[in-house]
């Protein structure tokens, strides 16, 4: 019934008179060809001494010039190897299962290799942990080959040799007397360093361990550790979930290390009418807002009395503190009411940063007893405690500590006081960091010790309570590094290597007699839970000093320490650049942030109304960029100037956001990469919510937000969505309406062969490639962007070009906001208000929904029409189509002539305006040696002035079938994959063989949920969505 | 994965044992067999059957010995008696060695020891199978001396010489002769002139107009030869700027003369023994250095008649293989660890927007490698054969028959596409092949 529902991109859509939106639907490119600009000046021109013929002449001369140049071949040399190893051939791809662990992301995953350079990053699906690949974890591969890594170990700016690095380090460490030693690492869950460390203290006195995570979870792990002994969080496994209650926690997104997004998502699908309810309340719109069912709306101080009522409505427990507003309470209450009655099926989850609160959350999870809940299988993922980091500035700062060693971490970007931290630093008199780069940490730091990256190291990683994931390299170390473990193992003086260490103590420890190169072949290991050895504490001091120990009455406690601040700031991290250390990552700083869809920046979002009261605008200017307002945030006396403001429909009235992650300043970044302001100075007491003034400063912003790229130019049928309701009870047609179009005045559906302007081939014979896209599995996280960009050598073409739209994704994850209900409704009531005080409620009334506007993510890629619109006004053919139902592009063949783009409903082809590889002027990771190490050998890099687009992975399909042509059987049953299929965890993306029979695109593609995008165009696409079924019953 | 490549490996060492030892040694049975019939009479006085001798020599000892040469092993040219002068040490000694040299090296025997440590501590292989006789027999075939060098045959050079001399006598005698006929007509004529004067007749020739006037005034002509010329310097044109980026015959000297003709043409090495990768790979693989040297270990020379041949190329073929040993680290007698990867030229070069793949040509539709690199095995240096144009690919495509036998991926597909074309067998054009995007991409 919802299918008539309006959507829009943009605030700026909801102006009926914006010229803007009116251009972009009219035309393809929005700016008019400045012909002036180079024809304007009559009198220059005519006074010019070069005529049209000179010109013609210089002109043809250059061109017979350039092209006998080109007659000469060059001589190309191939090297083959000395002695070739035999799991090599060239050519063939080889795979490897590993881990990334960076402190903040940890997942499980394959590393496919090519001649022995790691060129992609997969999904490990034998991996039963929390791991999956995100964004980031993907596009990680990409800091193996940055130019800009510690290339050998650094004394105060110089390259100094491994071997003075030991000596100076050995004896300077033997001779600190008893001063603390301390190493300050991230979140490393890892068994082996564990006992590595542990010797090290038995070797050394005073020894101390202090975990960092830059971004905290301390508040967790105390609260996990008050209720269940161990230091740690609670798992949850939400495919176990019907009722999904939670309180500011982004679990699809980075809550308590994230990786929650596949087992939501399994939940999310109907199926036999059933399907999760989702309700999260916020501040800031996350993408678990932007994915549930119902969002509410409310302030950070909001969220504690909300969490807290939640208690006591679900408990029936008084809880006193403040009142909630009418509607808040309603919300509250109806979401009691549903956990209640879910019972063992709901879950409630909290992202708010307090012991009580948190122990309120497990305490309601196990008043539930939810299934989804378990607080056995300890998660492992985030280990730092606040206290300790503080303990540790105050006695460097007091110089107690005699040497400091850090891993992993970069506490001058992240520390909130990172001034203290500096002025603590210079009194240490041996600091070491362990760095891939010269960042703001180690360029301060006595000795660098050039790090490996993941993926040349050796680890083992606790993800889980006895969930083991095994790191091994996947390339020999392509400078002259040596991994944290490696350096502890000589100073203990233990000559092993790291991984005959890790072999020892697998062996010992974890593995229960089976075999060692198995775990690593399978890279996962699931063990036999016990009181695993990470319980091992080596820090000196007693839990007692530091962990903070919830209150006997925690939700009483919780909703009585609710402080109301007049604005209030949740500083939160963004789907593509988490904590920052991948900063220097282009892949990552132009990845479009799957919410507001700007790229290259960090900004302060704030609500329509907020932006109003405080003269901040929006504008977009002509070429369909977004310009923005300047503001100061302040936080107790720190101010970060001039923030960017973007106007963030969904935000919270009296609330703004910040992420992380961005305004980085080290030496270890190109120019183009230090962008946006760092919000870590704001990050006081590691509280993400601060109380926070906001002022308005002078300047205009540019931003690079693809948000109006690409318009569907007003056409409908985007987005079909329905209640589960009418799901379930209503017919097909009536909410998946087939479209008609008119055959001699009588309505005929499109899909009729009658209304068909092209005579159809007969697709039946052979394979017949379809890719499903379910709108309900589809979290928006976007690690399809990244593989795709990985897969294909999709170039990056850095923010002022993506400012002109002209991103290079062949893959877009479009973002819709949706009112409640139609735009229709909201004209008619405007209409008729009459008087003042019907005008006063009503308009209030109307605000509402792009206040908290429902949204819908969908991925948009070539649609691979059968009757596609864009092969059949190519001049050169170079776009044809192929009977596997893959649109073909023939870059040599195409001579940009950009006909297609102008003829695609879709927009999905991009064109290439400038040479993106080796072009000094887009210096990103295809302009060096080491960066261009990461392209696909078997895609064709780009050149200048062709169009590209979306292949459906051809060179993917076409070794499925090349494989089972060599083994000499058919196809095997979900064989064929492409680069978006596989790296999708939460199984939105299905791709397969509709002549297949046994594949399980046939299903979906004749799913009563199934429809093509703009059906009524008639160009019947190999792309099928599946319409987003919400579940809106309130009981 | 790997484990089954490795299997692969070792079975290409073990065909490989088998390839080397048929062709070589029927060739050196061959002429053997002539040094045989030369020297048998003066060498028969040991006991031994140098013919067997030679035969048990090329399948047991050859891998590590040579007769005039050090290699994994010392040189054996008349080693029993080398070692009775020297060492005093009898044929009983000699049986134990072959027969099992680490125990003879265990009892202590002082002489056993001083080999083993001067020969880099490698035990040789123990032949326990081999009979009293049989040993008698290597000996007698070790015992043989060296035959001297084959007399180069020196008429093949010269005749060729002599030809070109007698054909510059010949031209020279005729341009002589011409030159004197024309003299003789000049002077003829001058002299016929002076007569006429001398009677008074007028010889002046009548002014006519020259022809090339005539011929630029007649436009006709003039139109006709311009369109000539237009069109044949279009037809040039054409052809020249169609080859441009055509390396058809190319034809690069390489840092190695490695000579397909010897290894494909005359040794009949399977082609995908060297270039395995084919098989399985889009790339058929320049092979390693290591591929060589399965067999090069123990061919660190050719035979004297190769050598001749390659003569005549102007290559020294033993220079290239010590080259190959140069570039690989290896001293003759074990690898130095020192190695110079070869910068071989690239011949066959596809543009980065074409997407080839071997294994789908090599191992799915079994082509022959002829068929798009030409008679390798009768190339001395190797050239292009084909021109790689994309026409090219593209007829091969549209006249090819897929071969669908024993495959059960084309069980369906090319039962209802047939049905479909109403042919008996499909081409790779009806498969698809002809589609952009099957190379493009």
């Amino acid at each position: 019934m919802s299918s008539n529902k309006k959507y829009w991109k943009s605030v700026e859509e909801l102006n009926e008179n914006s010229s803007i939106v009116e251009t972009l639907r009219q035309n393809e490119f929005v700016e008019e060809i400045p012909t002036d600009e180079f024809l304007g000046d009559k009198e220059t021109l005519e006074s010019s001494s070069t005529s049209r013929r000179d010109f013609l002449k210089y002109v043809g001369f250059s061109t017979a010039a350039a092209s006998l140049a080109a007659c000469e071949g060059p001589v190309i040399k191939s090297i083959p190897y000395v002695n070739q190893p035999t799991e090599i051939i060239p050519g063939v791809a080889n795979y490897y299962a590993t881990t990334v662990a960076d402190g903040f992301d940890f997942a499980s995953i394959l590393v496919k290799t090519r001649e022995g350079r790691p060129i992609k990053i997969e999904n490990n699906t034998d991996a039963v942990t929390n791991g999956t690949a995100n964004a980031r974890v993907h596009a990680s591969i990409l800091g193996l080959y940055d130019n800009l890594r510690v290339k050998a170990p650094m004394k105060g700016g110089k390259d100094i040799s491994w071997d003075t690095f030991m000596s100076e380090t050995t004896s300077k460490l033997s001779g600190l007397g008893d001063k603390q030693i301390v190493f300050l690492t991230s979140t490393i869950p890892s068994p082996s360093t564990a006992k590595l460390v542990g010797e090290f203290s038995e070797k050394y006195v005073n020894v101390k361990h202090v975990t960092y995570d830059a971004i905290s979870e301390s508040a967790t792990l105390d609260a996990y550790e008050a209720k269940y002994g161990t230091r740690g969080m609670a798992n949850y496994d939400l495919s176990k979930a019907m009722t999904i209650v939670s309180v500011g926690a982004d679990f699809i997104g980075d809550w308590q290390g994230g990786g929650f997004d596949a087992g939501y998502a399994k939940n999310r699908v109907p199926e036999q009418g059933k399907m999760s309810r989702h309700i999260q309340f916020e501040s800031n719109m996350s993408l678990s807002g932007a994915n549930a069912d119902k969002r509410v709306p409310l302030k950070p101080s909001e969220q504690r009395l909300a969490l807290a009522k939640l208690y006591s409505y679900v408990t029936g427990n008084s809880v006193g503190g403040a009142k909630l507003s009418e509607g808040l309470d309603a919300a509250v209450k109806s979401a009691a009411k549903q956990l209640k009655k879910a019972g063992s099926n709901g879950v409630v989850m909290t992202g708010i940063q307090d012991v009580n609160a948190q122990t309120v959350a497990l305490e309601i999870n196990e008043y539930l007893n939810s299934k989804a809940f378990d607080a056995k299988t300890t998660v492992k993922t985030r280990q730092g405690n606040d206290k300790a980091v503080m303990q540790l500035i105050a006695d460097m700062k007091a110089g107690k500590v005699g040497a400091l060693i850090m891993n992993g971490v970069n506490p001058m970007y992240t520390l909130p006081n990172s001034a203290d931290f500096s002025e603590g630093l210079k009194k240490t008199e041996l600091s070491i960091a362990f760095s891939m780069k010269q960042d703001e940490t180690s360029v301060n730091a006595e000795y660098i010790a050039a790090l490996p990256h993941s993926l040349e190291s050796w680890g083992d990683f606790e993800f889980k309570a006895s969930h083991y994931s095994m790191m091994q390299p996947t390339i020999r170390p392509l400078f002259d590094t040596k991994q944290f473990q490696d350096v502890l193992l000589a100073w203990n003086g233990n000559d092993t290597l790291y991984r005959d260490y890790i072999k020892e103590t697998w062996e010992a420890d974890i593995l229960n007699g089976e075999s060692f190169n198995k775990a690593i072949q399978d890279g996962v290991y699931v063990g036999i839970p016990s009181e695993g050895i990470m319980a091992e504490n080596v820090t000196a001091e007693t839990e007692e000093e530091t962990t903070e120990a919830p209150r006997s009455n925690a939700a009483t406690a919780l909703a009585s320490s609710t402080k109301v601040g007049a604005m209030e700031l949740t500083l939160y991290t963004k789907t593509g650049m988490g904590d920052g250390q991948q900063a220097n990552n282009p892949w990552l700083q132009e990845f479009p942030d799957p919410i507001t869809r700007t790229s290259w920046d960090n900004y302060v979002t704030v609500s329509r109304a907020d932006a109003e009261a405080k003269g901040l605008i929006n504008e977009n200017v002509a070429n369909g960029g977004l310009n923005g307002s300047y503001a100061n945030v302040t936080v107790n006396g720190v101010t970060v100037e001039n923030v960017p403001v973007l106007i963030q429909p969904g935000q919270a009235k009296g609330s703004v956001g910040l992420s992380f992650g961005y305004g980085r300043t080290a030496d270890g970044l190109k120019e183009e990469m230090k962008t946006g302001v760092n919000a870590y100075p704001l990050y006081q007491n590691f509280s993400a919510v601060q109380e926070v003034s906001i002022e308005k400063t002078s300047g205009t912003h540019e931003f690079a937000c693809v948000q109006l790229h690409n318009t569907l130019m007003g056409r409908g049928d985007i987005i079909k969505e329905t209640s589960l309701e009418v799901f379930n009870t209503k017919d097909k047609h009536i909410w998946n309406e087939t479209p008609v179009v008119s055959l001699d005045h009588v309505e005929t559906p499109v899909t009729s062969p009658d209304v068909d302007l092209w005579d159809s081939f007969d697709r039946s014979v052979g394979h017949h490639f379809n890719l499903s896209i379910d709108l309900n599995a589809c979290t928006g996280c976007g690690a399809c962007v990244i593989a795709c960009h990985a897969e294909n050598n999709v170039p990056v073409v850095g923010k002022t070009e993506m400012r002109r739209s002209r991103d290079m994704h062949w893959l877009r994850i479009d973002r819709y906001y949706s009112s409640q209900d139609s735009f229709e409704g909201d004209n008619d009531k405007k209409d008729n208000i009459s008087g003042l005080g019907s005008s006063l409620s009503e308009f209030g009334e109307m605000e509402s929904p792009a206040d908290n506007p429902q949204v819908a993510f969908q991925p948009v890629m070539c649609q691979h029409c059968n009757h596609a619109p864009c092969e059949t006004v190519c001049p050169v053919a170079a776009t044809s189509h192929g009977r596997q139902g893959q649109n073909h592009m023939a870059y040599n063949r195409c001579v940009g002539t950009r006909y297609c783009a102008n003829n695609c409903p879709y927009k999905v082809r991009r064109f290439n305006w400038f040479l993106y590889s080796q072009n000094d002027e887009f210096d990103y990771y295809m302009n060096d040696d080491l960066g261009r190490m990461v392209l696909n050998p078997d895609v064709t890099v780009r050149s200048r002035g062709v169009m590209e687009k979306c292949s459906m992975c051809i060179q993917m399909t076409q070794k499925t079938i090349l494989d089972a042509k060599r083994d000499g059987r058919p196809v095997n049953k979900d064989e064929f994959k492409t680069a978006c299929s596989a790296a999708c965890s939460s199984g939105a993306m299905t791709f397969g063989d509709v002549n297949n029979e046994e594949d399980k695109i046939t299903e979906l593609v004749n799913d009563d949920r199934a429809y093509h995008l703009l059906e009524h165009v008639g160009v019947k696409p190999n792309v099928v969505y599946q319409t987003k079924v919400r579940n809106t019953s309130e009981a | 994965m790997k484990k089954s490549y490795q299997s692969l490996d070792d079975n290409y060492l073990y065909n490989m044992k088998h390839v080397i030892n048929r062709t070589i040694s029927s060739k050196l049975l061959s002429f053997g067999f002539m040094l045989f019939l030369t020297f048998s009479i003066s060498l028969n006085a040991q006991d031994g059957d140098p013919v067997n001798g030679k035969n048990l020599f090329n399948a047991n000892c050859a891998a590590c010995h040579k007769l005039d040469k050090d290699m994994t092993g010392p040189m054996l040219r008349n080693v029993e008696m080398r070692l009775a002068n020297e060492e005093g040490l009898d044929r009983e000694w000699l049986n134990a060695w072959i027969r099992n040299s680490s125990a003879l090296i265990k009892s202590g025997d002082a002489y056993a020891n001083k080999v083993y440590n001067a020969w880099n501590k490698t035990a040789m292989t123990a032949f326990p199978q081999l009979s009293d006789q049989d040993i008698s027999d290597i000996l007698a075939y070790t015992a043989q001396p060296k035959p001297p060098a084959p007399e180069p045959v020196a008429g093949v050079v010269a005749q060729p010489a002599e030809q070109g001399i007698g054909q510059e006598l010949i031209l020279g005698a005729l341009a002589v002769l011409f030159g004197l006929l024309a003299m003789a007509l000049i002077l003829v004529k001058r002299t016929l002139n002076r007569f006429a004067e001398a009677k008074g007749l007028d010889v002046s020739e009548v002014k006519r107009k020259p022809i090339w006037k005539a011929f630029v005034e007649n436009q006709f002509l003039m139109l006709v030869t311009a369109i000539f010329f237009l069109l044949a310097s279009g037809y040039f044109a054409y052809g020249y700027f169609m080859q441009v980026g055509i390396d058809q015959g190319y034809e690069p000297v390489q840092p190695i003369h490695y000579s397909h003709r010897i290894h494909a043409g005359v040794n009949e090495i399977d082609c995908k023994y060297c270039h395995s990768s084919a098989r399985v790979s889009k790339h058929s693989g320049i092979p390693s250095l290591n591929v060589c040297m399965n067999c090069h270990k123990s061919i660190g020379e050719v035979s004297e008649t190769t050598l001749a041949e390659g003569k005549e190329y102007g290559v020294d073929y033993n220079a290239e293989i010590q080259k190959l040993y140069d570039a690989v680290g290896w001293d003759g007698r074990a690898y130095t660890g020192e190695t110079k990867p070869v910068k071989w030229i690239r011949i066959h070069n596809l543009p980065d927007f074409a997407y080839f793949n071997h294994s789908q040509h090599v191992s799915v539709a079994g082509v022959e490698c002829q068929t798009c690199h030409g008679p390798v095995e009768e190339m001395e240096v190797l050239y292009q054969h084909a021109p790689l144009t994309m026409g090219w690919c593209i007829n091969c495509h549209r006249e090819t028959e897929v071969n669908v036998k024993d495959n059960e991926y084309y069980a369906k597909i090319h039962e209802e596409l047939s049905k479909k074309y109403g042919v008996e067998k499909l081409t790779a054009a009806q498969m698809g092949g002809l589609e952009c995007g099957k190379c493009h991409y």
